[in-house]
């Protein structure tokens, strides 16, 4: 079975928010809400700066607290590729997920149930990227599994420095940025 | 310069997270409140067991108030729900990880024990529904009639309260993503605050109207059931002694955990460290030290101290205070928690 991760390459990312917008319009995200962003960190003085542009998303964590706060099992992690999802109609609307979560990747969908980045599960089960893996025009965001050290995934992971967003939370996540 | 931008907006999550508001704190204060109702009057009832007559006690009052805000309480945590309809699915499921779901089920258990405790004194508490349901007064014999049943409900009383009380604390202590609640502190805390806040109470709905027989109106009796001690004489002097005593202890572990909480803090990670300045500056810091440390706790503390060396009278005014604090401090606790994350450790 695999375990999905992403790879995002941010010497290669513009911020140009395709990917936003893909997945706006893949996964129909209400409006004035979205499942990924684009972060952008600036660091040094002028004209000594440092720039790194950023697209984040649920980082679909191998330790999720989000899934172990969850009181109805609504929040889970899925047998097909040891994603994190949510089961809109297991979900209360308690929000206990939404506090738990230390990157903000969840929001109340106005129908009331939590949403997030699914890593675009229903396209990945027809053998396609996700739709913001799909758009992105530098190519810097690659996805596969894991675990298998022939994926492109791995093979990044293998050969560039690299690291994930609040390593110290001990959620162990898997989107994986290189710089 | 270090600048972050992001072009995140989701509601309720951007700028600070505030997914929770007056609902939250208010389930807390009072489900801490009954928690610490449970466990006084799950003691007190013990004491029917030596003889004494269960008429005036708190004891036999306390399960039929902490019902009624039991559902104030839960009407609440309802209104919080954003996918109202699905409610159910709670009680689905049991996921063992989840504080959450230990404490819906631990409210599950609560209200048959509060139901069944409020029995002993509910026909004698509101007569025009003893009057007209004659079996409660059977029940109610049956219940005090068996000493075995009495002691059962009193621990239970005990054990689900001390479980109420508590685990609304750990619910939001383990939490990573917020530095402020992130400590095993805090669930002894609220549990300590919420019993406080039931001593506050109890003593201050056996001052209201002492000493004068249960009206036999329907209104003016279910009125009289909440907020009346029963019986032709007011509670003895011992009893307003006893809970005031028990305030001040509480008010002083209260006290040391908070003490605790901030060291805790000031000692952990970077995120730990900026916590605690949502406590000192901003708008919860007015609200923490004047509302919940000055007039929720210290003044209380002193004020109690000067009635049991009879220094000043006996007067409800330090109830009235403890409770305004423990509202406060559910109150600073969601709003400043919640506006706590983690900072990054590591750089681009």
């Amino acid at each position: 079975m695999p375990r999905f991760g992403m790879v995002i390459d941010t010497l290669k990312c513009v911020g140009c928010m395709d990917c936003v917008v893909a997945c706006q319009t893949e996964n129909d995200v209400p409006q004035g809400f979205c499942r990924d962003w684009i972060v952008t960190e600036t660091r040094g003085e002028f004209p000594t700066l440092s720039l790194e542009i950023r697209s984040e998303r649920c980082n679909h964590c191998d330790n999720p607290p989000c899934v172990t706060c969850c009181p109805t099992g609504a929040s889970h992690v899925e047998d097909f590729g040891k994603t994190v999802q949510v089961t809109a109609n297991a979900c209360i609307g308690c929000k206990a997920c939404i506090s738990a979560c230390p990157y903000g990747a969840r929001f109340v969908h106005p129908k009331g149930y939590t949403d997030k980045c699914t890593f675009c599960l229903h396209r990945v089960k027809e053998g396609k990227d996700p739709a913001c893996v799909s758009v992105c025009p530098t190519h810097c965001m690659v996805f596969g599994d894991l675990d298998d050290p022939k994926s492109a995934v791995s093979q990044l992971l293998n050969s560039r420095k690299h690291r994930t967003l609040l390593p110290e939370a001990g959620t162990k996540p898997r989107v994986f940025y290189l710089s | 310069m270090f600048e972050i931008t992001t072009t995140r907006h989701n509601p309720l999550v951007d700028p600070v997270l505030s997914v929770w508001s007056w609902e939250i704190p208010v389930y807390l204060f009072l489900g801490g409140m009954i928690a610490g109702m449970m466990v006084l009057g799950g003691l007190n009832m013990l004491r029917i067991l030596k003889g004494e007559r269960p008429e005036g006690f708190f004891s036999v009052q306390t399960p039929v108030l902490g019902f009624v805000m039991l559902n104030l309480g839960m009407g609440a945590l309802f209104l919080d729900l954003a996918h109202k309809l699905y409610v159910y699915r709670v009680y689905m499921a049991f996921e063992p990880t989840s504080p959450m779901s230990w404490g819906s089920w631990v409210l599950i258990l609560v209200f048959p024990v509060l139901i069944l405790s409020a029995l002993i004194r509910l026909p004698e508490a509101w007569p025009w529904l003893g009057d007209r349901v004659p079996a409660l007064r059977g029940w109610s014999e049956a219940i005090l009639a068996r000493p075995g049943l009495v002691r059962a409900l009193a621990w239970l009383n005990v054990l689900l309260g001390i479980g109420l009380g508590i685990y609304t604390g750990i619910l939001l202590s383990t939490m990573v993503a917020r530095p402020l609640w992130n400590s095993a502190i805090l669930g002894p805390l609220f549990l300590v605050s919420g019993l406080s806040a039931a001593a506050a109470m109890v003593h201050l709905v056996s001052s209201l109207v002492p000493g004068h027989p249960a009206p036999r109106s329907f209104l003016g009796g279910a009125l009289a059931m909440l907020v009346q001690p029963l019986g032709a004489t007011p509670p003895e002097p011992r009893t307003a002694v006893s809970l005031v005593r028990a305030d001040l202890a509480f008010l002083a572990i209260e006290l040391v955990l908070i003490g605790l909480l901030f060291i805790g803090l000031a000692s952990s990670s970077a995120s730990h460290v900026a916590a605690i300045d949502l406590l000192t500056s901003g708008k919860y810091a007015t609200v923490f030290w004047w509302g919940v440390i000055v007039a929720g706790i210290l003044v209380p503390l002193v004020l109690q101290a000067l009635e049991l060396g009879h220094r000043i009278p006996h007067t409800v005014i330090p109830a009235l205070l403890v409770l305004a604090g423990g509202f406060a401090l559910r109150w600073v606790m969601v709003g400043a928690g919640q506006a706590s994350h983690m900072i990054a450790a590591t750089g681009m």
